[in-house]
């Protein structure tokens, strides 16, 4: 602020190399620090000067000059674009090419920070030539160059399908799978996400992602030490199996979804959101896979996290899986109804302080829908709103006409009762489910 | 006179006015043949039209008649065509589409192999863990090591217990034990184990002091580092110019005593060899080759006999019990005759 960086600016003039690096260094870390002083750098003049000397300076102030350039970057959209205006992106296009690992590092961190912000910049990046390099980066023995490589290729991915193409068209799939097995967590974190960032935008490239036999060695991730590592795991999973069928099909032939649900059992949090979503998508696309992901002993889990989690999204997440779980038919309804999550879930919509998010999702009507497992309905309905009410009303309707033990229990649990007390409008279709069970019975017990 | 007209007049009156009872009568006939003919014709015409309506309508009755009877066919024949695709259908659905038993099979096959998935990633999971654990215990023993080696002079003399050799201790502390097997440190100055080497370092935002300025001292600034998976260069040049620690009997000099001493076993060696062999400069040398010895049974008085090449049986007739000499009974096999004798060997023929 006292004028540094126009002092510093000069000094990036000066004839031995070692003075201009530490200059470079210092603004770097200045700018790093604050948007401020970011914006300071840029109106300063100082970016074209870093970039003209570039190519013929040595590796060590490469490594700072793409240092620069990143924190410069990583604050904001709009000085990302002013660092790309300044003729940034083809110096960082030649760092890429230099053999010094440092320097390539340097540069793809810089790449990745001005591709995170908005597709434009991100075509900008791969305009400039940078995938072809960036996937050979990848292939590099050093770990940390690896690492910078893989989240640039995920930022540049994420925003739209046909940056994902690009990424795929350079060949990036392979070394990004073939990566999976690598003990060093931080990798991997890294790669899952690329991978997922690229399987999630269109069903063609999602199976292009599976082609590259990823499965089954994605399960070892979901049970790694690091938490980040199974959060991405599961992503990748989840943008999987929510295209087709046939994807989640192909998900649970291999033991995904046992898989998940461990994943899914040991974390706590966050970290559990992305495995909760894939069992949902899995169990939405048909019956049979949710009746897979019955099998599999899916539902405990979720209705641990439906308790457990104090986030609301998380939460809603875990009501909608097993609204999906159970919407298919009375034996998926009946397993989910078994568990002993719908009073959990009665808690949640009728709860006001959960959010309206959250109270969509726990809309019993789904599982109601199909439900005829009488013994989990009956302690609804003594506490259901009316719009809830209507649906327990009906299906005991479609159940006791043809079942006399069922009508014996509900006379005895004090069900017949409680139904007597509900007060609808006559000729709604609350009356005539009404109507329907009082004509189960003898005229004496219903008064 | 008028009286003939009057007459004539009466006879005239009577005479039109029997005219017009006649025209009258006749009228009346005639007009009742008329309506007798009339009525006839109607009689007639309703009669045929009669007929006629009852033909067209008996037609067209058959073919409402014919109609009903095909939609009554139609309609039963629609009633057999659902009871058949009712059945199929259901059979076809039970058997392809929703095939209760292959989903179940399905599930338990699902079900088995989550179990092997399961278990697998069970498996990795503990490895994993083991290899953590070794991992950190390895590390301690090195650090143990280390400092082993470095306090080495703790170790107990002959004279004076070192401190983990207490007298009042039954054995000597592991700690002593590890010191006598760890060679002491050399006094120059150890190269800085470069931080790459152990675990895989961030490449930081520049926090911490940057690493590229002090890494590589002995190399100058401007040398390419070649492309490549080479090993680290640091750890090559401290392999490099390791000093040289040399064995015990490299270090000793040659007129020491134990090197005296142990000159004399050579000499004695040289003195007595255990190999009596002499060398012999061809491996031919060495091999026996056999002189032939004849055997006593065929060495006659005057040369060699021919028993055992040309015949084999000593022939006394006197021990003979029965007359004849042994024949052979069984006819020769023909095939086992030409055994070696099919193709000419060389100059032969067959």
């Amino acid at each position: 602020n006292s004028g540094v960086v126009c002092l510093l600016r000069p000094l990036l003039l000066d004839v031995i190399p070692s003075i201009r690096q530490t200059a470079a260094l210092a603004l770097g870390r200045l700018a790093d620090y604050d948007v401020e002083l970011a914006e300071a750098v840029v109106k300063a003049g100082i970016l074209p000067q870093l970039i003209y000397s570039l190519p013929e300076e040595n590796r060590y102030y490469k490594k700072t000059a793409a240092f620069v350039l990143r924190a410069v970057a990583k604050h904001s959209p709009q000085l990302a674009q002013a660092v790309i205006q300044c003729g940034a992106l083809e110096m960082l296009v030649i760092c890429l090419e230099d053999f010094d690992p440092g320097v390539k590092e340097g540069a793809s961190w810089a790449f990745g920070y001005i591709a995170r912000h908005n597709p434009e910049l991100s075509q900008a990046v791969v305009d400039a030539g940078a995938v072809p390099l960036l996937v050979l980066c990848i292939q590099e023995p050093e770990i940390a160059l690896k690492r910078i490589a893989a989240s640039t290729l995920s930022d540049i991915s994420k925003h739209s399908p046909e940056l994902a193409q690009t990424v795929v068209d350079a060949g990036a799939i392979a070394h990004l799978a073939q990566m999976i097995p690598n003990p060093d967590a931080k990798l991997k974190r890294q790669v899952l996400s690329a991978l997922s960032q690229i399987a999630k935008h269109s069903v063609d490239l999602a199976e292009l992602v599976v082609e590259a036999e990823i499965f089954p060695v994605v399960l070892t991730c979901l049970k790694d030490s690091d938490e980040y590592v199974k959060k991405n795991g599961a992503t990748l999973i989840r943008e999987i199996a929510k295209h087709t069928p046939e994807l989640s099909q192909f998900v649970v032939n291999s033991g995904g979804v046992a898989a998940v649900i461990d994943c899914i059992g040991s974390c706590r949090g966050t970290v559990r959101l992305p495995g909760i979503m894939a069992l949902g998508y899995v169990a939405a696309h048909s019956e049979d896979l949710s009746m897979a992901v019955i099998v599999s002993k899916g539902i405990p889990p979720l209705c641990v996290c439906l308790v457990e989690e104090h986030e609301d999204h998380i939460k809603a997440a875990a009501a909608w899986a097993l609204g999906q779980i159970g919407r298919h038919s009375a034996e998926h309804a009946r397993h989910v109804a078994v568990a002993n999550v719908l009073p959990t879930l009665l808690d949640i919509f009728v709860d006001t302080r959960s959010s309206e998010d959250l109270k969509t999702k726990a809309t019993l009507k789904n599982i109601l829908q199909k439900c005829t497992y009488l013994p989990a309905l009956e302690p609804l309905l003594h506490e259901a709103p009316p719009s809830i009410m209507k649906h327990i009303i009906g299906q005991f309707s479609k159940v006791l006409p043809h079942d006399s033990k069922a009508r014996r229990l509900f006379v005895t649990t004090g069900g017949l009762k409680k139904v007597q007390e509900i007060k609808a409008e006559p000729g709604s279709l609350l009356q005539e489910y009404i109507n329907t069970i009082n004509n189960c019975y003898p005229e004496e017990i219903v008064r | 006179r008028y009286y003939y007209f009057y007459i004539f007049r009466a006879i005239d009156e009577d005479r039109k006015a029997k005219y017009k009872a006649i025209v009258k009568i006749q009228r009346w006939f005639r007009a009742c043949r008329v309506r007798a003919y009339l009525r006839h014709l109607s009689k007639m015409a309703i009669l045929i039209q009669k007929w006629w309506r009852g033909y067209l309508r008996r037609k067209h009755f058959r073919e409402i008649v014919e109609r009903a009877y095909f939609i009554k066919k139609l309609e039963f024949y629609h009633e057999m065509a659902v009871r058949i695709q009712k059945r199929w259908r259901g059979y076809y659905v039970r058997k392809y589409v929703h095939n209760f038993y292959a989903l179940k099979k399905y599930l338990k096959a699902v079900s088995v192999n989550n179990e092997l998935v399961r278990s697998e990633l069970q498996e990795y999971a503990e490895m994993k863990e083991n290899e953590e654990k070794m991992k950190d215990l390895e590390k301690k023993e090195k650090e143990k090591k280390y400092q082993a080696r470095k306090m080495h002079y703790l170790l107990s003399t002959e004279q004076i217990p070192g401190i983990y050799n207490s007298p009042s201790r039954k054995s000597p502390d592991p700690m002593e034990l590890l010191l006598r097997k760890s060679k002491p440190l050399t006094h120059r100055k150890q190269q800085v184990k470069s931080p790459f080497a152990k675990e895989l370092y961030d490449w930081p935002t520049c926090k911490r002091p940057p690493a590229f300025i002090t890494s590589l001292p002995l190399l100058p600034a401007d040398r390419q580092k070649p492309q490549g998976p080479f090993r680290d260069v640091a750890e090559v040049l401290w392999q490099r110019h390791k000093p040289l620690e040399p064995t015990l009997r490299v270090r000793e000099s040659m007129y020491s005593p134990p090197a005296k001493a142990r000159e004399a076993t050579p000499r004695e060696q040289w003195r007595n060899p255990m190999h009596d062999k002499e060398f012999l400069p061809f491996s031919s040398y060495h091999k026996n080759i056999e002189r032939y010895e004849p055997s006593l049974c065929k060495s006659g008085k005057y040369g060699r006999e021919a028993y055992g090449t040309k015949y084999f049986r000593e022939v006394y007739p006197k021990k003979w019990i029965a007359d004849k000499d042994f024949e052979t009974q069984f006819s020769s096999i023909v095939l086992f005759d030409k055994f070696g004798k099919t193709y000419s060997s060389t100059g032969q023929i067959v």
